[in-house]
């Protein structure tokens, strides 16, 4: 019973992240005739944090009827969005109850894990004033959750002998710390490259006039996965260690470690290329986004195409 | 021979560059995408058999360019070791400019403080020396080191982000090596045991066995591991029916002169003995049988090993009598846990626990073979010399067993009885020397990283320049040395305010 209601509450945070989703897109849209003055954006980056919401610019400039309504709808969003994660979170805690474990063995338990993880983060910096990356984060939240909720849903069943262990909590929680962090970081990624295309032709309007500049989502990017990076290699060791108690050898070259190690050296060449003449920015960020992409393929595909020890999707 | 020099010069110098490191890294990541869809030799050999098979043309050149072991492969090793050198390359001289920095005062302000990013300025009535002192104690309550010149001062903070950088580095460079010496020097082996029976420490023991270069079988400690019993459960809900839920094994094991100890070993918990350890890798099932000659004697009883052969443990072996007289018999068979009707393919096992078990074999039979000592395997038969017997009306024999029948065999030549059945289990035995030094090396490579990547390295001035007036300037300015860092005003502004500088001079800025 508590596995239905769990259920339940799944399903309706995947309708309300689409709505939230389309709403976002119904503010981009009305931001989209908004004419911005150039100089005035070049202003915004004088706040060396770069978590600045510019609205407050724009909107002046833009007829009062329609930035009001963009207003209202971005609050909407945000609002709807709000709701969709105490649902998200509440079915994964009822999903952890209904299992009588933390709720992690297996791609469904992960996925939702993650995407639950990935709307925190972004709420809190949502408050903050980041709610540029309402779209796409909602975008990623409700591509997830409706995959996770139609596709990769297992009922509720408890774990193989090898998942009983202290590694397990561990190894998972730093995985899906480092998931949230990596797709924020990655969302970020793209939209600086939007953004720093837009100020080369010297073409910055509508919404992304909004956005913050590129030198700081760059920064906002690099913080992320600076924060992420570090995780991850933990969760690697971790791994690691927990596969010697397991399987008695440490290191088995499985195609989930295989990808896992091909995902940490991609983001190591992220952080150098940070730091490289010739690398920085716009090459850098596709890295992270090649970066992140091996991710989610070591996520989903290696769990769906190949037969490892890490094959536990239960699908 | 000056142009030989150079051009070493020049291949070192390109290769311990960042952008070398950079390209060094995607390639590495590349690289080690084939041996994730290819079947690789030294985990699964069956499948590199099977894709030869299926691919010929293009299998024997995957097989030449060593694609069939990637991560053993020379191109591969030849990758990481530019990697390396490259990365030894890049530590040395920075862990020598590092250890200098460290040893001088921080380089001295620069002439106009007013082109750094933070700058602040503003008149104050006092001397020169009271500003600076009280500049530099605040730097010094702030963790900063101090340069202090007769009209200026320069700090620094965050010399931790470079040594947690050469931390990690360096630390990658000793987990190689860790790695490598468990390379030489470990052994892996893996051993079937029947509950009730025991497994000693010495090579012939062993199923499976494989040792680095540097293994030597003196390197063996005497230990024996008796399974006494080993317990296995599986779901039986609706949910994942016949999943894994429980394997536990009750073991006894005396190591060198130590008395017998009674151990529990779990799949997350290995037994260790002797620097060795002991992991359930395994288990499967093995009938019990006794086998009689046409003479009437028992030629053959015991426990048989069949090898699993599907997720429901359909297991396959074969029953060995040599010393029945007057003809040798031999039973090739299949174990079902659970049997059932599977309309396709006739008796299958359903369940992987035993809940209806059958033994199904089919029975050879040929004159006595003489005594050659030479191994045989024991999972298949060597038909050479035997006949398959047949009933009175041609078919084949095959008998269908439940536990506590027997089958006559077909001219007198004797019987097969299904005792019962006892589950056996897969033991690995390893140990690998050098694993202190790759855990460690790891585990310090995450905190030298975390570290470099969390703190923040930053640069405060001072300058006060005497006006004619009496008065002096007072000029505050900062410098982030990595971006993506926050509150450098914020701590420009508190330095001024620490010089004597007011609230609204301090937040006045002249960029």
């Amino acid at each position: 019973m508590i596995a239905y209601y769990s259920s339940l509450a799944m399903v309706t945070s995947a309708v309300l992240y689409l709505l939230a989703m389309t709403v976002h897109a119904a503010e981009w849209a009305s931001a989209r005739a908004v004419k911005v003055p150039e100089p005035v954006l070049v202003g915004a980056g004088a706040e060396p944090d770069g978590v600045v919401t510019p609205s407050g610019v724009l909107v002046e400039d833009a007829p009062p009827a329609r930035s009001q309504r963009i207003e209202l709808l971005g609050r909407a969003a945000l609002g709807i969005t709000f709701v969709a994660a105490a649902t998200h979170i509440l079915g994964v805690v009822l999903r952890g109850v209904a299992a009588n474990r933390a709720p992690w063995g297996n791609m469904y338990e992960f996925i939702t894990s993650a995407l639950a993880a990935v709307v925190i983060v972004y709420l809190v910096m949502a408050l903050r004033g980041t709610r540029w990356l309402g779209l796409p984060a909602t975008l990623l939240l409700a591509i997830g959750q409706g995959l996770a909720v139609t596709v990769f849903y297992v009922d509720v069943s408890e774990l193989m002998p090898a998942l009983h262990s202290v590694w397990f909590r561990i190894h998972i929680f730093a995985a899906v710390a480092a998931a949230a962090a990596f797709n924020i970081g990655g969302i970020a990624a793209l939209i600086y490259l939007w953004r720093s295309r837009a100020e080369a032709k010297g073409s910055v309007r509508g919404y992304l006039a909004r956005i913050p500049s590129a030198d700081a989502l760059d920064r906002i990017s690099y913080r992320f996965h600076a924060f992420a990076f570090p995780l991850w290699t933990f969760t690697i060791a971790a791994g690691a260690i927990w596969a010697q108690y397991a399987w008695g050898r440490f290191w088995g070259w499985d195609p989930k470690e295989t990808w896992s190690l091909a995902t940490w050296i991609i983001y190591a060449g992220y952080l150098h290329a940070r730091a490289t003449v010739g690398w920085k920015g716009r090459r850098a960020a596709i890295v992270a986004l090649i970066g992140l992409a091996s991710f989610w393929f070591n996520f989903v595909g290696i769990n769906l195409l190949t037969s490892g020890l890490h094959s536990y999707a239960g699908i | 021979m000056k142009s030989v020099f150079s051009w070493l010069r020049f291949a070192w110098t390109t290769l311990t560059s960042m952008r070398t490191a950079l390209i060094l890294l995607l390639i590495l990541g590349i690289a080690a995408i084939p041996g994730s869809f290819l079947p690789q030799r030294p985990t699964d050999p069956v499948g590199v058999a099977d894709h030869l098979r299926a691919n010929p043309g293009v299998g024997e050149w995957l097989n030449r360019l060593g694609f069939y072991d990637v991560f053993g492969s020379p191109w591969f090793a030849a990758i990481y070791l530019l990697l390396f050198i490259s990365l030894i390359g890049c530590i040395l001289p920075r862990t020598a400019t590092f250890v200098r920095a460290l040893r001088q005062p921080p380089s001295p302000a620069p002439g106009r403080l007013s082109r750094l990013p933070e700058f602040t300025t503003g008149l104050v009535v006092a001397s020169g020396d009271e500003v600076l002192a009280a500049a530099e104690a605040h730097l010094r309550a702030h963790k900063y080191r101090v340069r202090r010149e007769s009209s200026a001062i320069s700090a620094e903070r965050g010399y931790l982000r470079e040594a947690g950088n050469l931390v990690f580095h360096i630390c990658l460079v000793t987990t190689l090596i860790g790695l490598a010496w468990g390379a030489l020097f470990s052994f892996k082996g893996t051993a079937i045991v029947v509950e009730g029976q025991a497994f000693s420490n010495t090579l012939t023991q062993y199923d499976e066995f494989g040792g680095g270069a540097g293994f030597r079988a003196a390197q063996l400690s005497p230990f024996t591991v008796r399974l006494d019993s080993f317990e296995a459960e599986f779901e039986t809900g609706p949910v994942q029916q016949g999943a894994a839920r429980l394997f536990r094994a009750e073991v006894t094991v005396t190591g060198a002169g130590g008395a017998p100890s009674q151990q529990v070993l779990e799949v997350n918990a290995p037994v260790t003995v002797g620097g060795n350890s002991v992991h359930l890798l395994g288990h499967g099932y093995a009938p019990v049988v006794t086998v009689r000659d046409g003479n009437g004697d028992v030629a053959f009883s015991g426990p048989v090993v069949f090898l699993p052969q599907d997720a429901n443990f359909r297991s396959d072996g074969v029953i060995k009598a040599p010393d029945a007289r007057p003809e040798r018999l031999a039973f090739e068979g299949v174990f079902l846990p659970t049997a059932g009707e599977d309309g396709a393919n006739g008796m299958v096992s359903v369940f992987p626990d035993v809940l209806n078990p059958q033994l199904l074999v089919n029975a050879w039979a040929g004159p006595p073979k003489a005594e050659t000592g030479m191994p045989e395997n024991v999972y298949s038969l060597n038909k050479t010399g035997l006949t398959q017997l047949t009933k009175p009306n041609g078919d084949p024999v095959r008998a269908g067993l439940a536990v506590g029948t027997s089958y006559e065999l077909p001219d007198g030549r004797g019987s097969i009885s299904f005792d019962g059945w006892k589950r056996w289990t897969k033991l690995q035995i390893s140990n690998t020397p050098g694993g202190w030094l790759t855990l460690g090396s790891v585990m310090l490579a995450v905190l030298g990283m975390s570290i470099s990547l969390s703190v923040k390295p930053r640069r405060l001035f001072v300058r006060a320049v005497p006006e004619p007036t009496g008065q002096l300037t007072i000029s505050v300015a900062g410098l982030d040395r990595v971006d993506g860092r926050e509150g450098l005003a914020a701590e420009v502004r508190a330095l001024a305010l620490a010089c004597g500088l007011s609230n609204s001079e301090a937040d006045k800025e002249e960029p």
